[in-house]
């Protein structure tokens, strides 16, 4: 997300690409780009797992200090016996100090080791993540991936026939369902679909699966999983689809303007290869820069969404672990959505890089 | 809800016709405003949920009773919507449930404007280390999804008071606004004004604070409304889910309660959950409505497209 929205097609700096330092492969290595990239997604995933043992283990009226003072006064447990449960659930040791603390808690995160479930005795956070997270990148990603695709197509429409008929009915329509929150919008097809219209069977579309279906790889199970996932998806898709489409529009709008495709188009070349070859790959790279922020949001209304249609997702199991005070838990579902949004960015990146080179030259400064 | 992409062009430059007309700015923008159909509705709605809400609580007062043996009677003449599970006027609610709203919106909102400004402003203009450990900083508060932060500072420290969620929300909200502040700073530092400013040698700080500033008014005061909206949307998601204490009214709350207490399969308790849907719905809509033409008004590149 270092690439500025705003200049998607500013000049690189020339530094970077002196040929002088072209010569050593060592040199090679550390300026390449997608090192980088990943050095930094270590860091930020650092800092945010820092940050979340600080919250979680520091600062007062913590979730380690609350859960031992509970245990303490509401089933008369001595002090050793509260902080010896909160220590399986949180995975520390009381008596380290807090840098040991710190240390072991990171070991364990590169294990995988989230801790242990305090709701659900015995079934580690990391199992529990494991099993809620795919139905959220499912029906988050997959939502994405329309809503984007919808939202490209439409885009480049309103560019070449501005103050068109589309143009406008897109505009007002997308910028309406811009404007409803994701979570009401989820209520209003319940209420609306639901229980006036009666169009749509909430009743049997909750959750991610039919009860009694077990994931295998068969037509029943995945058309299965494609109809309880239609709800989210479609609130997703109607809340996001037409902020792409505007966001499309102007960059299209703004690519149109070049030089290069006058020459294209003087050049006599066919109108289906500049619009894809020329307008449309550089019209996409600030649509791009966008997705992993657009990616993060998506993914925390999640948590609204998959509520209301009992959709058993990530979102659905931070707000059930919120509400039982599940700690442990929530600590977890914060770092994997974080982690996810950072992977998304990185991958946002690294594709941006691949169609517009100048990012990978460009990306050596401070970024 | 990012807009960064719609509203990054600068916006300093006054049109044309605005610099012929030399009228007081504020007569200017209201005309042109009135002329775009869009943004007059925008402001209508804006307007008319602001005094639905700050003037209909002195008019009805601030005290529902309920009358319990009522609960869910439908809508007649003397109760508009209808009254809800403990027999307390629907409408009512509704007129007192918005102030919470608006002031949880401007607040945070304010607060996270004041933060960008600040920080957006010197990063951009000093540029250098800082400016490179701010956007870092940014990059890393951007990566996690903030409604999640959110529901989990939330669900660890108690979030008793409005304000209080107000405060946090602005804290936690600065980063994408703070980026396009600077994006500004860095385009408006090579002007000749602040050059000027610069040979007069008036300090830094009245560089970027009298002469920088002042001179993005327009631009802040969309990103203002769209921080509101911003605000509203994480602040209504939270009461609705039950993550902040119920106490009070407000829409999130009445939403919620109507939710848990399945009134949308009661035909006549559904103004109880339609209404502060609706009521949210218009101030979004009247909000970005507002900020789509403001964005227009001040910056006729966009316009000339």
């Amino acid at each position: 997300m270092s690439t500025d929205v705003s200049s998607p097609h500013a000049s690189p700096p020339a530094t970077s690409a002196a040929p002088a330092r072209r010569g050593s492969l060592l040199h090679r290595i550390a300026n390449s780009f997608v090192l980088r990239r990943l050095v930094r997604s270590a860091f930020v995933i650092w800092v945010v797992a820092t940050g979340v043992f600080l919250l979680v283990r520091l600062l007062p009226g913590n979730p380690v200090d609350v859960y031992i003072n509970q245990q303490i006064s509401l089933y008369g447990k001595t002090y050793d016996q509260a902080a010896a449960e909160a220590q399986v659930y949180f995975r520390f040791d009381p008596s380290a100090s807090i840098f040991e603390q710190y240390g072991g808690y990171l070991l364990g995160l590169l294990r995988g080791d989230l801790g242990t479930s305090i709701t659900t005795p015995g079934v580690t956070v990391t199992e529990k993540i494991a099993q809620y997270l795919p139905w959220t990148l499912y029906s988050v990603g997959l939502a994405l991936i329309i809503s984007i695709s919808i939202g490209l197509l439409l885009g480049m429409i309103m560019a070449y026939r501005r103050g068109g008929i589309i143009d406008n009915l897109v505009t007002v329509i997308g910028s309406t369902f811009h404007a409803i929150p994701n979570y009401l919008l989820a209520i209003l097809i319940v209420v609306v679909g639901a229980v006036q219209l009666g169009v749509i069977d909430y009743a049997r579309m909750r959750g991610n699966i039919s009860p009694g279906l077990e994931p295998e790889l068969s037509l029943r199970f995945l058309s299965d999983i494609g109809y309880h996932a239609t709800l989210p998806m479609l609130t997703y898709i109607l809340t996001t689809a037409g902020t792409w489409a505007l966001i499309m529009k102007s960059s299209t709008t703004q690519v149109l303007g070049e030089d290069y495709v006058t020459v294209a188009k003087a050049r006599g070349l066919k109108d289906v290869r500049i619009q894809s070859d020329y307008v449309g790959r550089n019209a996409l790279l600030p649509l791009i820069a966008q997705i992993a922020t657009q990616a993060g949001f998506v993914v925390g209304g999640a948590i609204f969404v998959e509520q209301t249609f009992s959709y058993e997702g990530v979102g659905l199991l931070l707000f059930e672990s919120i509400n039982t005070r599940d700690y442990p838990t929530i600590q977890g579902v914060l770092l994997v959505v974080t982690i996810t949004v950072v992977l998304a960015n990185l991958a946002a990146d690294l594709v941006n890089a691949a169609l517009d080179p100048r990012i990978r030259l460009g990306a050596g400064g401070a970024a | 809800m990012s807009l960064e992409g719609s509203t990054t062009a600068a916006l300093a430059v006054p049109s044309k016709k605005a610099r012929r007309t030399g009228r007081n700015p504020l007569a200017r923008l209201v005309s042109e405003m009135t002329r775009s159909v869009e943004g007059f509705i925008g402001l209508l709605l804006v307007l008319a949920v602001l005094a639905f809400s700050l003037i209909g609580p002195l008019i009805m007062g601030t005290d529902v009773s309920g009358d319990a043996s009522r609960a869910w009677e439908g809508p007649s003449a003397q109760h508009w919507l209808g009254l809800e599970g403990s027999g307390k006027d629907t409408f009512h609610l509704l007129v007192i449930g918005g102030g919470t709203v608006l002031m949880v919106g401007f607040l945070a909102a304010a607060i996270t404007t004041v933060i960008a400004v600040a920080i957006g402003a010197l990063a951009g203009y000093v540029g250098g280390r800082l400016d490179a450990a701010l956007l870092q900083l940014t990059d890393i508060v951007m990566t996690i999804p903030q409604i999640v932060l959110l529901a989990v500072v939330g669900a660890f420290y108690k979030l008793d008071s409005p304000a209080l969620l107000a405060v946090i929300i602005g804290v936690l909200t600065w980063p994408v606004l703070m980026r396009s502040i600077r994006a500004q700073v860095l385009s408006l530092k090579e002007r000749e004004f602040v050059e000027a400013a610069q040979l007069l040698d008036v300090g830094w700080f009245r560089i970027v604070f009298g002469e920088i500033v002042p001179n993005m008014a327009s631009y802040i005061l969309i990103n203002f409304i769209i921080a509101v909206t911003n605000a509203i949307y994480a602040m209504v998601g939270l009461y609705l889910l039950g993550l902040a204490p119920q106490r009070g009214t407000n829409w999130g709350i009445m939403i919620n309660d109507a939710w848990t207490k399945g009134a949308m399969f009661n035909p006549d308790a559904m103004p109880y959950i339609v209404a502060p849907v609706v009521m949210i719905v218009l101030l979004q809509l009247g909000l970005i409505l507002l900020t789509r033409t403001l964005e227009e008004i001040l910056n006729p590149r966009l316009r000339e497209r």
